[in-house]
């Protein structure tokens, strides 16, 4: 099992971490204005950016 | 992972995403024009213009917008008043033949509230925008097209799981966010579809399921009705049928003094599908940013204006509220709403490159068949 594990979280950190990021993003701006509303821009722009970045590739 | 586990995975995503995959194409370009829905309006000049009068101008009370918005439909009764933050001078009124008219075919306008002026509000009753919003929201097929799109939906989030599953064995030899660009522009596509999946996982996920939630938002509201509102009205259930009801004068004061510290969002009329046939329901929001999605009806007893019931707030129907914005994208600017179109076009790539993979593989295997 143990090769198998390390597998996943090679594959899955970074996604988790991108998760995490927008889950934040979505949730701030429900909290506040102004900082809060920054909060969110960052936590959904980052996905938008990394896709952006891979359409690009050629 | 097994390659038998793969390949059960691969069928359960292949299968609900070509399934619900037409659906959510329409969904994903419906909606993108709705996020700017606000500012579309302003552009077109179909956003309601208020007069500006002298700071301090005495606003009407509620009872004399009644009157003018009868005047200005006669015929018709009142359903609902709505208020909206960024308009502190003007008030919806929505109006019908009958107050349990369906909402498709009541009227919407708005009344100045210092002058009880009616200002027609065209995208609320009409035009492109109505277009795009019904064919998002029920197809024009009212109830059982909001079920049939809430199934979809349903599907697009197993194929959001089902396609998380997947990632790892297909990227088990990759890096994050490797684009093979230079071998086939199969496996360029694929690799776009597994990266840019993943990383909108978390949105899409949001969005699809709080729309199931808004989907099914008629349902919600009927499990209200035989709940939380049967009980608060039940000692008006063998009540004879108001013939007038009283003033709506202070229904605002009545309900701020019942629910102190909350705003009102809404008032729904006796007789709609918000109230009771002898109620006037208000219903207060919540002052904070997080809770003034959530809603809690004030009943009114409409001939005596005495308060029948503060209610409670089922879970649902706050599962209902906060599911709004979440759906929407409004409440985070400009900049939010520019996010939430990127994101909405990344997932129309996604469903075009899914389908795509799916057609390519089809054709090769074809060939080796032969």
């Amino acid at each position: 099992m143990k090769p198998r594990q390390s597998n996943f979280w090679k594959v899955f950190s970074v996604p988790l971490a991108i998760g995490l990021v927008s889950a934040t993003g979505l949730f701030a701006a429900l909290l506040g204005e102004g900082a809060w509303d920054a909060l969110s821009w960052i936590g959904l722009g980052i996905p938008v950016w990394i896709s952006v970045r891979g359409l690009l590739k050629r | 992972m097994k390659s038998k586990t793969i390949r059960r995975w691969s069928f359960i995503h292949t299968w609900t995403s070509l399934i619900c995959t037409a659906f959510l194409l329409m969904l994903a370009l419906t909606g993108l024009p709705l996020i700017f829905s606000h500012e579309i309006d302003h552009l077109l000049g179909n956003a309601p213009q208020v007069q500006a009068l002298p700071e301090g101008t005495p606003q009407l009370d509620l009872q004399q917008l009644v009157q003018a918005a009868e005047a200005h439909r006669p015929g018709e009764v009142m359903q609902y008043f709505g208020w909206e933050e960024d308009e502190p001078n003007a008030v919806y009124a929505i109006m019908a033949a009958t107050a349990g008219t369906e909402p498709n075919s009541s009227h919407t306008f708005m009344l100045d509230t210092r002058t009880g002026q009616p200002i027609e509000v065209p995208s609320a009753n009409g035009g492109f925008m109505m277009v795009m919003l019904r064919l998002h929201v029920d197809m024009f097929a009212g109830l059982p097209g909001k079920l049939l799109l809430a199934f979809m939906g349903t599907l697009f989030v197993l194929a959001i799981i089902s396609g998380t599953v997947l990632y790892l064995p297909f990227m088990r030899r990759n890096e994050f966010a490797s684009v093979r660009t230079d071998k086939s522009r199969r496996l360029r596509w694929l690799d776009l579809h597994n990266l840019i999946g993943v990383v909108t996982l978390t949105w899409a996920l949001v969005v699809g399921v709080t729309g199931v939630i808004s989907a099914c938002a008629d349902l919600i509201i009927d499990a209200w009705r035989n709940d939380s509102l049967s009980a608060m009205v039940e000692p008006y259930r063998n009540a004879p049928p108001l013939t007038r009801h009283a003033p709506a004068t202070h229904l605002l004061e009545i309900a701020h003094q019942a629910a102190p510290g909350m705003q009102p969002d809404f008032i729904a009329f006796p007789g709609t599908r918000f109230s009771s046939e002898h109620h006037y329901a208000v219903f207060m929001k919540g002052s904070t940013h997080l809770t003034s999605h959530l809603l809690t009806p004030v009943l009114i007893d409409a001939s005596t204006l005495d308060v029948t019931a503060v209610g409670d707030r089922p879970w649902y129907m706050n599962a209902m509220g906060m599911s709004q914005p979440l759906h929407f994208g409004d409440y985070g600017g400009m900049p939010m709403k520019i996010l939430w179109a990127a994101l909405d076009l990344l997932t129309i790539i996604v469903l075009g490159s899914g389908l795509y993979l799916w057609w390519v593989r089809r054709t090769v295997r074809k060939e080796s068949a032969r």
